[in-house]
Formats: C-alpha cells, sequence, structure tokens
C-alpha cells in the first residue's frame, strides 16, 4: 500500500491545488503549476527513450515544439478561415488539434529516428542535437508562421463546453492529459514491450542474440516519446496562446534530460517529479536573483558528481 | 569568379577558427573519453578577457597573452574541479555537468559585463585590405587563417613528434599501461584539457574584431563544433582539420550563394528568408548524411 500513499497525496495536492493557490491570493502559482505538469508531460516523454530505451536525446525540444507549433497552425489557420497549403481546414477544437499534434511530432520522430537511431553513443547524442537545431532554423526561416517572432493567437482550443478561459480549468485540462499520459506510459513500459526495451537498454547484444530485432523496439520507442513530446507542445502552446521558435532551443532539450535525471529516470513518475523540482527552483532563485542561473548552474553540478551509482544505470555505457 | 575565390577564402577562415575549437573538443573526448559541452565557454572566457585587455592597455599584442592565459587557466581549473570526477561516469552525466557548467558561465559573465555586446577593433596595424592580385582582402582574416594553419602544424609536430605528444597518444588508447609506467595520468588529462582551452581561447580572443563579443557567443560555434568533430570522427585530429575546413566552406558558400540562386525562383524577400534557413541548415544536413553513410565519421579513431 505505501507504494501508492505518495502518489495519492501528489494527486490529492494537485486536484487541491487551485483552491490552495486561490486561498493564497497568488493565481499565478495556478499557471506555474500548469507549466509544471506539462514539463513534467515532456520529461515523462523523453524518459521513455531515456530512461527506459537508453536513448539519450538531446533532441526532444523538437518534437516539443513541432508538437507546439501544430497547434498554432491549426489555430491561425481555423480562424482566419484558409486552409492549411490550401487543402486541409484549420481546427480550434482542442482534442483534434492534440491528435495532430501528436501525429506530426510522431512522424518527425519516426523519421529523425530512423536515420539517428544508426548511431549510438556520443554521435547519437550529437545527431539528435543536430536534426533539432535543423528544425529550429527552419521554424525561424517560416516567415508565413511569424519567424522568428512565433504566432499569436487570442483564444485557447475549445473543450466542450469549458471555459477554456479560466486558468483553473485549464489547470485541471492539463492535469486530466498528464494522468491519462501516465496511464498509456504505465501501461505500455509493464507490457512485453516495456521489458524487452528494458532488456536492450541492459545488453544490447545479447537481446539481438536471442533473435529480437533491438533496432525497430528502439524505433518505436523514440516515435512513441516524440509523440509524447508533441502532446505536452501543443498543451504548452494553448497555455500562452503563443508559439515561438524558441519553444525548440536547444537549451529546452537539456532541461528536459535534467528533469528526467533529477526526479531519476527510467521511473514512471520520476520526471513529473523533476519538473515539478527543476521549474520550482529556478521560479524560487527567480524571486531571489536575476542572475539565478549563476546559482543553479553550480548546484546542476554538485548534483550530478554527489548522485554517483544511482545515475549510472541510464543511458548507454558506452566506451 | 573572384567573389567565389573571396567566399571561399573566408569559408577556410571560418574553417581554421572551427579547427582550433574542435581540436580541443576532439583530443578531451579522444583522450579521456568526455563530451564537454562547456567548451563554448572557454572560447566565450577567451574573447572577454582579450576585449577587456584591449580596453584597458589599449594593445592588442597585450590581449593575445590575456586571452590565451584566462582560457587556460579557467579549463584547467574547471577541469581540477569538475571534468575529473566525470571520466568514469557515462555521457548523460557529462552532458548535464558540463550544461550546469555553461548557465554558470553565461550568468557569470552577464554579472561582470553586463548583457550589451562589447566592440574589439582590429588592430591599426592590421586592419585595412591586401591585394592577392585578383582582389583585395582583409588583412585581419588572412593573419587568421595563417595562425589558424600555423597552429595545425603546431599541434601535429607537439602530438607526432614530442614526448607530451606520444604520452597524450598513449594514453588515449592505453590509459592503464600508461599508468603502469609511472606517469602522472592526471596531470597529462590537465595538461591536455588547459591546452584544448587555449586553442578555445585563441579562437575566441581573434573572433572578438569579427563578431560582437557577447554572452551565447560560444554555444552558437559549439554545436557547428560538434558538427566538425562527428563528422571528423571523434578523437581524431586530423579529422577535426578537415572536418572543420569542410564545415566552414559548406556553411559560408551557402549563406553567400543560395539567396542569389533562390531568387532566380521566388520572390526577394521570401528568397532570403527561405535561403537564410537553408544555408542555417545546410551543415546539420552536412551531418546526418556523413554520418549516415559513416556513422564513426570521415577519419574514425584516436588523436
Amino acid at each position: 500500500m505505501r507504494k501508492f500513499l505518495l502518489p495519492t497525496l501528489g494527486l490529492a495536492l494537485l486536484l487541491a491545488w487551485p483552491f490552495i493557490a486561490e486561498k493564497i491570493g497568488s493565481s499565478a502559482l495556478i499557471t506555474l503549476f500548469t507549466r509544471m505538469m506539462i514539463l513534467g508531460l515532456a520529461a515523462s516523454a523523453l524518459n521513455i527513450a531515456l530512461g527506459f530505451g537508453g536513448l539519450v536525446s538531446l533532441g526532444h525540444a523538437a518534437f516539443y515544439g513541432i508538437g507546439a507549433y501544430a497547434i498554432g497552425i491549426s489555430t491561425t489557420h481555423a480562424i482566419s478561415g484558409e486552409p492549411f497549403l490550401g487543402l486541409v481546414s484549420g481546427s480550434n477544437l482542442l482534442i483534434a488539434n492534440v491528435l495532430v499534434a501528436m501525429v506530426v511530432s510522431g512522424v518527425a520522430a519516426a523519421i529523425i529516428g530512423a536515420l539517428a537511431l544508426r548511431t549510438s553513443g556520443i554521435q547519437f547524442i550529437m545527431i539528435t542535437l543536430a536534426f533539432a537545431q535543423m528544425i529550429f532554423f527552419l521554424f525561424l526561416a517560416l516567415k508565413a508562421y511569424g519567424g522568428d517572432d512565433g504566432l499569436t493567437f487570442r483564444r485557447r482550443n475549445v473543450l466542450f463546453d469549458l471555459n477554456m478561459r479560466d486558468d483553473a480549468t485549464f489547470f485541471y485540462v492539463t492535469l486530466g492529459f498528464l494522468l491519462v499520459w501516465l496511464g498509456i506510459c504505465a501501461r505500455v513500459l509493464h507490457s512485453r514491450f516495456g521489458l524487452l526495451l528494458g532488456g536492450i537498454r541492459q545488453n544490447e547484444r545479447r537481446m539481438q542474440a536471442i533473435g529480437v530485432n533491438t533496432f525497430r523496439l528502439k524505433w518505436f520507442a523514440f516515435i512513441i516519446s516524440g509523440m509524447g513530446a508533441g502532446l505536452a507542445g501543443a498543451l504548452m502552446a494553448n497555455l500562452g496562446r503563443f508559439v515561438s521558435p524558441d519553444l525548440m532551443h536547444w537549451t529546452t532539450s537539456g532541461e528536459l534530460l535534467i528533469m528526467c535525471v533529477l526526479g531519476g529516470s527510467g521511473t514512471i513518475l520520476g520526471p513529473v517529479l523533476g519538473a515539478f523540482a527543476l521549474i520550482g527552483l529556478e521560479a524560487t532563485l527567480n524571486t531571489w536573483t536575476e542572475h539565478w542561473q549563476a546559482i543553479l548552474g553550480p548546484l546542476l553540478v554538485l548534483m550530478v558528481l554527489a548522485f554517483r551509482g544511482g545515475l549510472a544505470r541510464i543511458g548507454g555505457r558506452k566506451p | 569568379m573572384t567573389l567565389v575565390l573571396e567566399q571561399l577564402l573566408n569559408g577556410v577562415q571560418l574553417g581554421v577558427m572551427l579547427f582550433l575549437l574542435a581540436a580541443g573538443l576532439t583530443l578531451v573526448f579522444g583522450i579521456m573519453g568526455v563530451i564537454n559541452l562547456a567548451h563554448g565557454s572557454l572560447y566565450m572566457v577567451g574573447a572577454y578577457a582579450a576585449a577587456l585587455a584591449a580596453k584597458l592597455t589599449g594593445s592588442f599584442l597585450l590581449a593575445i597573452p590575456a586571452g590565451l592565459a584566462a582560457a587556460a587557466l579557467t579549463g584547467m581549473a574547471v577541469e581540477y574541479l569538475v571534468i575529473r570526477h566525470l571520466y568514469a561516469r557515462d555521457h548523460l552525466d557529462q552532458v548535464l555537468a558540463t550544461f550546469g557548467l555553461i548557465l554558470f558561465f553565461n550568468q557569470s559573465i552577464i554579472l561582470l559585463f553586463g548583457r550589451q555586446p562589447l566592440f574589439v577593433q582590429i588592430p591599426p596595424f592590421l586592419s585595412g585590405a591586401i591585394d592577392l592580385g585578383l582582389f583585395p582582402y582583409p588583412i585581419y582574416r588572412l593573419c587568421i587563417i595563417a595562425a589558424g594553419l600555423l597552429s595545425a602544424v603546431a599541434l601535429y609536430f607537439l602530438i607526432q613528434r614530442t614526448r607530451l605528444g606520444m604520452l597524450v597518444r598513449a594514453g588515449a588508447t592505453h590509459r592503464e599501461m600508461v599508468q603502469a609506467l609511472g606517469v602522472d595520468i592526471r596531470l597529462l588529462y590537465t595538461i591536455v584539457f588547459g591546452l584544448g582551452a587555449l586553442l578555445a581561447g585563441f579562437a575566441g580572443l581573434m573572433a572578438g574584431p569579427l563578431l560582437s563579443v557577447q554572452v551565447g557567443m560560444g554555444e552558437q560555434i559549439l554545436i557547428m563544433t560538434f558538427v566538425v568533430v562527428v563528422i571528423g570522427g571523434l578523437g581524431s585530429v586530423a579529422g577535426a582539420f578537415w572536418g572543420a575546413l569542410l564545415v566552414g566552406l559548406v556553411d559560408t558558400s551557402l549563406r553567400a550563394f543560395l539567396p542569389q540562386i533562390m531568387r532566380g525562383f521566388m520572390a526577394g524577400s521570401e528568397a532570403d528568408a527561405l535561403a537564410s534557413g537553408i544555408s542555417a541548415m545546410g551543415v546539420y544536413l552536412l551531418m546526418a548524411l556523413v554520418l549516415l553513410i559513416k556513422p564513426k565519421g570521415l577519419f574514425p579513431g584516436h588523436a
């Protein structure tokens, strides 16, 4: 039973959070927690590749950004009424847009993964970073969709009859998505697929020897991971009603990695905890000093140096 | 034609700058197995120290040793305090710790110098252009090319012909054996890291008068340096050299010629935007291509 105690408490706290925040009199805290949940979802998505598949990707900001842009582009087309590429009309329905975002980022992950997974170790880190940079520069140059200014839209996407302008409502919608995502993660990772993936992480050659198509499994893991990041991007676009290439800056990929490791990659809830911890830390340090990164940086170094062994089980142990 | 030649020279100039950074990065990886995201920060430290020295003393010649010393000392301190503990770790730990170092260095520079970029004058004795027969070319850029090529030659001799280089090569392939023979491998690592930092600082101080010296300059060039190192083959200094020239030439020529080519197909402003996007993507595309054909890079192997 103790296994469920802390998650249940955490969930209870989250369910009550909008009321607590109202009581404290700071509704900005609701948005802050929404952001934490969205980044937690993104980190949890990265964790499927990183913690369970042993694939250190430094390019997940790309899928996150693609998911966000899918929302931005679809919503602007819905507002203007012009069909996208003259073919498909845009939409402002949240569910439809989220599905589009996940499909598009999944396709991007399938293409990038098929190429990047031919390498391993450092080369894999670098090639994922390179692809993410390519996509970053692509959107930077995409003047039709705002270029480096990004896209702004006035209203959040519609979900049933909910008042999405209300931050508390959007908080619960995000929480719902997060719970569904974590449920899917748990299902997938406890399936045969998840167990095989764990085997590949620990000893790929042995898995190959017993006849597992390791490339295909890693590829699937990478695609699912990219789709999750796209879902997070879609929610983030709705939260701020704004998308820009900044979302896919390579430091975002770095921060997602930090969240995973901070919370414990290779666990279902770890990355979400890591996201809460990192964003919370950033927000706290930010109230002390504008130069909070000068404190966060050394803290990060200390974290890595101190957590020996605990961190060692993740990531491919390549020469 | 002359324009093409001039752009090719610019490409070589970018190439040698990239080489100075890539050489340190690839040495550190080849010998110590560490991936150092903070290498660009050492480039930035060199650039800032040189800019500060030039401003205080008014002399570019004094700025050179200042930039070199600042970068090398910072590098050795970083190795001693942080990198040394990462040798036996996996790459993820190295990425995270050096990512933390980037945050620290960038923010410290903002604290010390503010967010405004610094501008450094080209020293008077190197300003102006020299006639190369077909077209005039800035002396300062020629000097960078010469300095970069000289550094490459010096590095070659250092690694292939000296005792230190011998130890470096030996340490890259048989770490334990070298240690067993009584070599202080930790000191050797610190020296190699310092050397890499020195080269990065050298690139930084030379870049100062060409680009503005600002926070974030390190990361811009760092990601390109990674492309160079991966294309060249991790751990290979020769690979870093040819990779750097290739990347420098491809990047410069795409930026120079693509807009004109694109304008042949579409309206001016759209063509410019699209061309700038594609040319920014060009080197990453090149890297993806190389990795797909040769997953270990063009010159796989050790230093």
